[in-house]
């Protein structure tokens, strides 16, 4: 868990991430009526995850609407609610399930701003769970967030924790850019102290170093960031100091909280469930090479997927970077 | 090449209806079924001969009705200025509407100044009624921006390119002014080749559970670029409403009184609470899909003279003369207009300016962007670079 992110207020139980994203949901609906949420199973049901639990009951089913099941449906409706100066906060119900509407987010949602001249803004949330490790079937464990950072226009974030949790999701849904949210499912019901009278201690645009180190940074997003955490840790007991970063933002990517890191370590691993070709650790690399070329003591380091179809959850595990293919990358590194 | 079974006499839209089991027609060899022969609502023969229809009564006086030739020549005009500009070059697309300005001229007025429309990107004269300065459309086919216009400024959407997605935001829309408690309704426009995506299906299940204050606009033309409509359904267009739990109704597009008729009853029961309708506008793409299209590679003249028998200009002006509600000073009044805007769109075109390449940096967000920011400084950057080497020469 973050470090700088639990509150010192001891006047509240610990939350876990669903509830977390759960208030931040709530504050922003209670702060604007314009906010709307939209999604299969969001209202009696709290959604397949609970995060929209008890919000229809307390906000009507015209603010928490239950849609047909139909994920293009979502998203298209949600551009004619922003439209009318609604801001729809859409819950896709799995990873999986996107892409059915990655047409209407790629080719309406991300370009209606430009294509306006300005004129029209499209403050869309679209709320996908992501990630695998929790023994899914098929379609209920991926990581698809590339696809969407290759498109402009879309803000792309990833929560990793129940504090920045409830803060984002604010701050996603006060952007007027839209924002696709990517919640590490496997950590819905990791727990934290929140102290919602607090403000938010990051920009939303920003990566935030969550455990200092001398020696290596590793940078990961979303259900990564824990495990790389429990690797710092595992490192120090054989004298090795890493430094951790949480991205939280993919799209724009705080390539200056990295680059500083990397400056004082000389060395990168970037950890992501996604597949390693093509993805978020290619872009860091090439870009942190651009500006570290001279203080890295070798090549940037990637753990990830692979180039498979998302395996069957029985050897997911293997699938998926842990605790041990982290510290084998940083290993490699060491040995560069 | 295809041939078209010729229609019945329009006089026997008049006759009670028979409502035939909607039996699937296989689609004819020629491409073309027997959908030509079902009843639609008609007010105004071809022949520019009024009819009345019980359920959508409609008083048009001798200057309402001036109007809408007004509208329907201007919007012609503009139309084929678009065609011109691109023939000459200075357009590098154009999607002619053709045959369809009564559909759109009609739908167009039945609106409400707070009504929606959403268009595809051929509603050229459904912008004309929402006030849209006809050189607003031409931006994005001479390449000079991919839309510009503030949708909420008209009520009318940006052109929408992809198949039948503005039909979701229309729903949406609808959603929103249900939710605001107002009484403005949404029309989304599409056609027939639309009614085969997803999102077209999407929006019809959307706006039934809703009960959504919109109405679904069908323009069948009877072509997707070469595909005919038989292609996309075997059942009148019309018909899918039914499976939707709404009402969906056959009009003639190519007659002006009854596509502001039909939308103007369909509106008002949005508005009022009833939800959707699909209304099939009958009518005929005139031209090619855009132009770059080649129609004669897939359809026959005889088929385009059929339609061109239908045209819904002629008709209006026939039925005007004959009801003594014009004269020539009117029709040639009408044409120096007509004239004196295609100048003007010609103009406007012609001193549209090239955008900056640094402005493709400005909407790609609301605010800052790390890497849009990095990429505008690089590219300034090398641009400035040859300004530099021509000063060092």
């Amino acid at each position: 868990m973050s470090p700088t992110a639990i509150s010192e207020s001891p006047s509240t139980a610990p939350v876990t991430l669903a509830k977390a994203l759960n208030k931040g949901l709530r504050r922003a609906m209670e702060q604007d009526p314009k906010v709307v949420l939209m999604g299969e199973d969001i209202g009696k049901l709290g959604g397949v995850f609970r995060v929209t639990d008890g919000l229809q009951k307390d906000f009507g089913d015209a603010r928490v609407i239950d849609t047909p099941l139909a994920e293009s449906g979502i998203i298209g409706a949600a551009i004619g609610l922003a439209l009318r100066g609604y801001r729809p906060v859409c819950e896709i119900q799995f990873d999986g399930f996107v892409f059915p509407a990655f047409d209407q987010i790629t080719t309406q949602v991300a370009k209606l701003y430009a294509r306006s001249l300005g004129k029209m803004r499209v403050p869309i949330v679209i709320r996908i769970p992501f990630g695998g490790g929790i023994g899914a079937v098929e379609h209920h464990s991926e990581s698809p967030e590339a696809l969407f950072a290759h498109t402009a226009g879309l803000r792309i974030v990833a929560c990793s924790n129940p504090v920045d949790g409830y803060w984002m999701i604010q701050q996603a849904i006060e952007s007027d850019d839209p924002v696709i949210f990517f919640e590490p499912k496997r950590r819905y019901w990791d727990k934290a102290q929140l102290d919602e009278t607090a403000a938010p201690s990051y920009g939303f645009d920003q990566a935030v170093v969550v455990r200092p180190g001398t020696d290596l940074t590793l940078a990961a997003h979303g259900p990564m960031v824990r495990t790389c955490l429990d690797a710092a840790r595992a490192a120090e007991e054989e004298g090795r100091s890493l430094e951790v970063i949480d991205l939280r933002t993919i799209s724009p990517l705080d390539v200056d909280t990295v680059a500083e890191s990397v400056n004082r370590t000389g060395r990168l691993v970037v950890v992501h469930e996604a597949p390693v070709f093509f993805g978020l650790g290619a872009e860091l690399a090439a870009q942190v090479t651009d500006r570290c070329f001279y203080r890295l003591e070798a090549p940037v380091g990637r753990v990830g997927g692979f180039h498979t179809p998302y395996p069957p959850s029985r050897i997911e595990e293997t699938y998926l970077p842990d605790l041990d293919r982290v510290l084998d990358a940083v290993d490699r590194a060491f040995d560069h | 090449m295809t041939t078209r079974t010729p229609a019945r006499s329009r006089r026997s839209a008049q006759a009670p209806a028979p409502d035939p089991v909607p039996v699937p027609e296989p689609a004819a060899a020629d491409g073309h079924g027997a959908a030509d022969e079902l009843p639609l609502i008609q007010l105004l023969t071809p022949e520019g001969e009024r009819r009345s229809h019980p359920d959508y009564p409609l008083d048009v006086d001798a200057e309402q009705a001036r109007a809408l030739y007004r509208d329907l020549v201007l919007v012609r005009r503009v139309d084929a200025e678009g065609t011109a500009l691109q023939r000459q070059g200075e357009l590098g697309l154009w999607a002619s509407l053709l045959g369809q300005e009564a559909a759109q001229v009609g739908s167009g007025r039945a609106m409400r100044p707070g009504d929606f429309a959403f268009p595809t990107y051929r509603e050229h004269g459904v912008a004309w009624t929402r006030g849209v300065p006809p050189i607003n459309l031409l931006g994005m086919f001479r390449g000079v921006n991919n839309g510009g216009w503030d949708p909420n400024e008209k009520n009318f959407m940006l052109y929408t390119i992809v198949i039948g997605s503005q039909t979701l935001h229309a729903v949406g829309y609808a959603m929103g002014i249900q939710r605001d408690g107002s009484d403005d309704a949404v029309i989304a426009y599409f056609g027939d080749g639309a009614s085969s995506q997803g999102d077209v299906n999407e929006a019809f299940v959307f706006a039934a559970s809703y009960n959504a204050p919109v109405v679904f606009f069908c323009q069948n033309n009877q072509w997707a670029i070469s595909e005919p409509t038989e292609r996309q359904s075997r059942v009148p267009l019309f018909r899918r409403a039914s499976g939707f739990g709404f009402p969906g109704i056959r009009v003639d597009g190519n007659d002006v009184f009854a596509c502001l008729a039909v939308t103007r009853a369909a509106l008002d029961r949005a508005r009022t609470g009833n939800g959707p309708t699909l209304i099939e506008a009958y009518t005929y793409r005139m031209g090619a899909h855009t132009t770059s299209d080649d129609p004669t590679r897939y359809r026959g003249n005889d088929e385009v003279e059929l339609w061109r028998a239908r045209d819904p200009l002629a008709r209006l002006r026939t039925y005007l003369v004959r009801e003594g509600q014009a004269d020539d000073a009117f029709f040639a009044e009408v044409e120096a207009e007509a004239d004196e805007l295609a100048a003007e769109i010609r103009a406007g075109c012609l001193a549209l300016p090239d955008p900056h390449p640094l402005s493709m940096f400005d909407y790609a967000y609301t605010g800052p962007h790390a890497q849009v920011e990095a990429e505008r400084k690089q590219l300034a950057a090398y641009l400035e670079s040859f300004n530099d080497e021509e000063v060092a020469r």
